[in-house]
């Protein structure tokens, strides 16, 4: 798009967007905030118990029992919560004893690379099988990439990790296949990245090449594609600045309704790779009752739910100026 | 008579469909002079579109044209090679549509639209070369406050102003010809006539030609110099516009002419057109108008009758033309 298309007006309405959206979010921040407060109330597990250690006399307990105000009714309390988290204290592990927040900024970093590692090679992908699956419609081609993404779609994310980890990194060792190799810009951080990333971006593909051949299909029979022609652009233009950045509005949306498609997939891919990250933390500690642990970790990937939402409807307005009117 | 600006000759365009092939626009002649307008009328589905999209070669698929040449300038616009064809696209012969709303991009500003369109024929110049290009299309085209509109995006516009920004972008380049397919159907009266007007200044500022397809013998009695009429995808008259309205020669054209509502005198009806247009794929023998012409006699059934002089300039395919004669008798 040419920048001088763009004008002050326009780039305040964008503003005003997002921060409306940014608004919107608050009350779904705040339900998961209580959800995972609730989860720690129907366990009958003791906090203050588990907070004085297992060599703690009545007293302190009780005394650690008013210090964390659990005598105190349950609103007070979930406000006590929101204020501890605000300051960052989501308790400490029932397994070891490590706080709960510090576990998470460990593997936090790790579980947004993995994603990004994923999504950054297999959205591009898509959208370029989909985009020429649209254009040559009927074709070998089309019905190669169709069938693929069809394919794609019902394979489960560890299945397709199992077979990775089988002959790429067990039968031919090309490439590591457990745990995080180090930081991604040294050789080691790289190779170990490339299975976990094929597995969790594969599931990907499919359904982005998909959805954007459906979308570029329709867009190609539109007016406005046909005037796109008639005034004597080249095919190339057509297609990517007609077509294309069309079809990539719904694209966008239904890319971002798989968001929990995408979380899901990032536990197991986690969990089958040992890769550090905060879905593997949210299993173990599932697995192993570490209740602290196990709430930090889901408000953290609800957390990242409601972020990714967020920025998914920022760049649909960034891409439809009716919506920034709107 | 000067070389007409674009003639074509045996335009035949067909449908691919499943089970075999209709023919849309079949065997279709016309001529359009320099510096004029051709009306081409007829109800709808006779073809006036896919006629229009062929000399642009822009038939969607499944339709294709399947023989005919479009002379435009000395070349068959119909053999030229593809990157050819899309150079004469927008800077020799342009196009407007029906419906303003949907014929501009809704996600790029009207700005970058224009400047896109004369990019294509002229790469070398600079962005503010072109934008200022571009605030002068709009201007030329009567939009206020050009400058803004430039910014602006089509959701923000009126149909009108839409319009007004198509015909800027089809005339950024200068074309000879200007093919506009029911430019004010989708507008209200007033704004309707305020783009004829439009078309007819500019026009006259720029020598071009029109080709002005409608459904409203209205907008060709005010606009036309010569027109066609289309009846299931053949032309069945053609003749200079004032020829036409005053001595209409086939049934057809007397019907159409027939339902347009006439203020300066109490003429009888002379007849009114009965049944609907055939679909292409289900035509009838002989003259494709005869299941629903009053003057229809058995030769009518048998072969389809040639366009033909039947006085100086003016055509008709009618082997009873001219029909006033055939009545009285
Ligand atoms: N994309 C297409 N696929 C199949 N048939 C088509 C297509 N476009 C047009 N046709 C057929 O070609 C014939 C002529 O259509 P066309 O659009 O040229 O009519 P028209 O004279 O422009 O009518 P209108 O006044 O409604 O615009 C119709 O019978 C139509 O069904
Ligand atoms: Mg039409």
């Amino acid at each position: 798009m040419a920048a001088a298309g763009t004008k002050e007006d326009d780039r305040t309405a964008m503003l005003r967007h997002a921060l409306h959206r940014l608004l919107l979010a608050i009350p779904v921040l705040f339900g998961v905030l209580l959800i995972g407060f609730l989860l720690m109330q129907v366990v009958p597990t003791d906090a203050a118990v588990v907070r004085a250690g297992p060599t703690a006399t009545p007293d302190v307990i009780e005394a650690i029992r008013r210090d964390l105000g659990l005598d105190r009714p349950l609103y007070v309390q979930f406000g006590l919560y929101l204020w501890r988290l605000a300051h960052g204290d989501l308790g400490v592990s029932i397994i070891n004893n490590v706080p709960v927040t510090q576990e998470l900024a460990a593997t936090i970093g790790p579980t947004l690379e993995l994603m990004a590692a994923s999504l950054i090679w297999a959205i591009p992908l898509g959208i370029l099988l989909g985009t020429v699956a649209a254009y040559y419609r009927g074709s070998v081609a089309d019905r190669l990439i169709m069938a693929f993404s069809v394919a794609g779609v019902s394979v489960p994310v560890f299945f397709v990790g199992l077979v990775l980890i089988w002959f790429v990194g067990f039968k031919w060792q090309l490439l590591p296949f457990t745990g995080r190799g180090g930081p991604l810009w040294t050789a080691d951080g790289l190779r170990a990245i490339i299975l976990p990333a094929l597995t969790l971006g594969g599931v990907f593909v499919g359904p982005v090449a998909r959805m954007t051949r459906t979308s570029v299909l329709d867009v190609l029979s539109a007016d406005h594609v046909r005037t796109a022609r008639a005034k004597g652009l080249s095919e190339r233009l057509v297609v990517l600045h007609h077509a294309l950045r069309n079809a990539l509005i719904p694209v966008v949306t239904l890319v971002g309704l798989q968001i929990g498609f995408l979380l899901g997939g990032a536990v197991v891919t986690e969990t089958v790779f040992s890769w550090p990250g905060v879905g593997r933390l949210a299993v173990g500690a599932i697995l192993s009752s570490d209740l602290p642990m196990a709430q930090g970790a889901i408000i953290v990937l609800s957390l990242g739910f409601i972020v990714v939402n967020l920025l998914v409807d920022v760049l649909y307005a960034g891409l439809d100026p009716r919506v920034r009117a709107a | 008579m000067r070389e007409p600006l674009l003639r074509i000759e045996g335009l035949r365009t067909v449908f691919r469909i499943p089970g075999g092939e209709f023919a849309a626009v079949d065997g279709v002649d016309l001529e359009v002079p320099r510096g004029r307008t051709l009306g081409v009328v007829g109800e709808s589905g006779c073809g006036k579109s896919v006629l229009s999209l062929s000399v642009m070669r822009l038939v969607p698929p499944p339709g294709r044209v399947a023989a005919g040449h479009v002379w435009l300038e000395g070349r068959d616009l119909l053999a030229l090679p593809m990157e050819q064809m899309r150079q004469v696209r927008g800077s020799r012969v342009a196009m407007i549509f029906q419906e303003p709303m949907t014929s501009l991009n809704p996600v790029h500003s009207v700005g970058a639209q224009i400047v896109e369109a004369m990019r294509a024929h002229d790469p070398g110049a600079s962005a503010a070369a072109l934008k200022e290009r571009a605030i002068e299309a709009l201007r030329r085209v009567r939009i206020p406050a050009p400058e803004r509109r430039f910014e602006e995006y089509p959701h923000q516009l009126s149909g009108g102003m839409r319009q007004r920004v198509m015909i800027a972008m089809a005339l950024a380049c200068s074309p000879r010809l200007l093919i506009a397919d029911e430019p004010t159907t989708a507008l209200d009266v007033t704004v309707q006539a305020q783009i004829l007007d439009l078309l007819r200044e500019l026009q006259a500022e720029t020598g071009m030609s029109i080709i002005l397809i409608t459904h409203d013998l209205g907008v060709v009695a005010e606009m036309a110099d010569e027109v066609a009429v289309m009846y299931a995808g053949r032309v069945v008259e053609r003749a200079a516009a004032r020829a036409l309205f005053e001595d209409p020669q086939h049934p057809y054209t007397l019907g159409l002419l027939g339902s347009v509502p006439r203020l300066d005198e109490e003429r009888e009806r002379l007849l009114a057109i009965e049944g609907v247009v055939p679909p292409p794929f289900a035509l009838p023998k002989g003259c494709r108008f005869h299941p629903r012409c009053p003057f229809a006699i058995e030769a009518c059934r048998m072969a389809p009758p040639a366009l033909e002089e039947i006085a100086p300039g003016h055509l008709a395919a009618c082997i009873r033309a001219p029909v006033e004669q055939s009545v009285a008798a």
